[in-house]
């Protein structure tokens, strides 16, 4: 479903990314772990159209445009950013209908709505409320709420957990998966390697902008080189 | 004699607040001052001008010269972005604030050498309008006509800004690029086409207040935009810039000082006020009224 052919990030003399290749098969769930500054975010950021690159990035057999976000919006990859960056001077309901921006099938937005709705009873309780005085767990909800509302055919997530307590962390997780299971291809971006390796499919590793390591999250998982580096021994 | 001047002042400030709200606008969305922005009022001006001058100083053809102006100023300032700001985007700040000084510097003298503008001051068309007389407790009000049309298109103008910002799907868009131009344009917003609107809109409401302007002091000239432009400027900043209610309260308050300024203290000192409280309030709150604790944005 998506390609990623030798991407290249550069800001300004500091190259972020090199070369970097992988793919994520519709249906999965394919994480990334790596410490901060491996350049996972960056990654995200290049597959959204937010920052310039090189190479090749294609999705469903097209290659993807730079620079224009919003139409790598509609064709069906969709970014959760990192630090949910949620419109906190605008209403839960508001952020909601942003996230529908780009739609064009008006007739299915209200049954869509409920379907947020369902997954995530707190925002419904709290629609007319700013979403700046929301908590950090119901902005993470708003902000992976507001996305699904673009009707994604794969969700690009950067550091869910961030900033979260445990019990939280477990319940992101576990709707991550249910969003998966309702037929949305994800892409995880995470320092939490425990978390994520344990809900995706398969794994990359990245280190300073460099792929190390790749294969199935439960081979990942038994690796000693992973678990030393990422899983705290 | 208080109210009386209350009112001029109020008329004034009205105009003052059309147009900073383009100020405040734009700088919401793209942390840009226009100082284009004044010369839109006089294009709007003029295009009420020849608009009154073929088709006769009418009400009808009043509200037909301020549609048209809009239309006419929203093409322009639409183009001024696309042309001069859009392409310096992401270079330095300092960059794009000297591109709107130059704009606004070619834009006024280019006026002056097109021949249907040219350097000489024109007599603006008058609605032949009956001035009215009230008598508020005991105290004789002359509210004239332009006086009242000013109000009331403000006024409107003002509630349809507001309409739009608040319940649109646009207005909303205007709104999260404001906050968060990135988180934007990943949520699919297309963040140039909204940039694009707040320029038209904000260039539309300068129409207005220019055709107001020239109805109320009735002469065009094309260096006619840059004092009322620089006090709406005061305005927006007084208000907090950024802030679209800020920009209406900043701009009626100034309007007031400068009419209370001009009839207590001296007219020749009302601008020197005006811009001393630009300075009072970088001083001291230069947040503004309505403004937030000023984030640099990242």
């Amino acid at each position: 479903m998506l390609e990623v052919r030798d991407l290249n990030v550069y800001y300004g003399n500091i190259h972020a990314i090199h070369d970097i290749s992988f793919s994520v098969s519709e249906g999965e769930i394919v994480t990334m772990i790596g410490a901060n500054g491996a350049g996972k975010s960056s990654t995200l950021n290049s597959l959204s159209g937010v920052i310039p690159y090189k190479g090749s990035v294609t999705f469903q057999g097209k290659e993807l445009p730079v620079g224009k976000p919003h139409e790598i919006v509609t064709a069906g990859l969709v970014q959760v950013p990192e630090g949910r960056r949620i419109f906190a001077n605008l209403s839960v309901k508001e952020n909601l209908e942003m996230g529908a921006f780009s739609r064009k099938d008006k007739a299915n937005l209200k049954n869509d709505y409920e379907v947020v709705y369902t997954r995530f009873p707190r925002l419904k309780e709290r629609l007319q409320q700013v979403a700046g005085t929301l908590s950090g767990g119901e902005q993470q909800m708003l902000a992976m709420g507001r996305a699904l509302m673009s009707r994604p055919k794969m969700l690009l997530l950067d550091e869910p957990s961030m900033g979260l307590a445990p019990l939280l962390v477990k319940e992101i997780f576990s709707i991550i998966r249910d969003i998966n299971a309702n037929g949305t291809t994800v892409l995880l971006v995470e320092q939490n390697a425990n978390m994520a390796l344990s809900i995706a499919h398969r794994a990359y590793v990245l280190e300073t902008g460099r792929i190390i390591l790749s294969g199935a999250a439960s081979e990942l998982m038994k690796s000693e080189e992973v678990r030393k580096a990422y899983l705290g021994g | 004699m208080l109210l009386q001047q209350l009112i001029n002042g109020f008329t004034l400030g009205f105009i003052y607040a059309l147009i900073a709200l383009g100020y405040t606008m734009v700088y919401g969305i793209v942390r840009l001052i226009n100082f284009a922005h004044g010369d839109m009022l006089m294009i709007g001006a003029y295009t009420g001008y020849f608009i009154l001058n073929a088709l006769g100083a009418t009400p009808s053809s009043l509200v037909l010269s301020l549609v048209v102006s809009m239309m006419v100023c929203a093409v322009i300032g639409v183009a001024l972005e696309r042309i001069c700001y859009k392409p310096l985007r992401t270079a330095p700040r300092i960059n794009i604030l000297i591109v709107a000084i130059g704009a606004s510097l070619v834009i006024e003298n280019g006026g002056r050498i097109l021949p249907f503008m040219g350097p000489n001051p024109r007599q603006y068309p008058q609605l032949a309008g009956s001035v009215n007389q009230l008598d508020v407790m005991g105290q004789q009000v002359i509210i004239s006509q332009q006086d009242i049309i000013v109000i009331v298109v403000s006024i409107v103008m003002m509630a349809g800004l507001g309409y739009i910002v608040k319940f649109t799907k646009i207005g909303k868009a205007m709104r999260a690029v404001s906050h968060d131009t990135r988180a934007a344009s990943l949520m699919g917003i297309n963040v140039d086409r909204i940039i694009s609107f707040t320029f038209a809109i904000g260039s539309a409401m300068a129409a207005v207040a220019g055709v107001l302007f020239a109805s109320k002091y009735p002469q065009v000239q094309t260096y006619m935009g840059i004092l009322p432009g620089l006090k709406a400027f005061v305005a927006a900043v007084l208000g907090g810039i950024g802030s679209i209610p800020g920009a209406m309260i900043g701009g009626i308050i100034l309007g007031i000082t400068e009419i209370l300024s001009k009839a207590y203290i001296s007219s020749k000192m009302a601008d020197a006020v005006v811009f001393g409280i630009l300075v009072l309030i970088l001083m001291v709150r230069p947040t503004g009224i309505m403004g937030k604790s000023l984030k640099e944005k990242v």
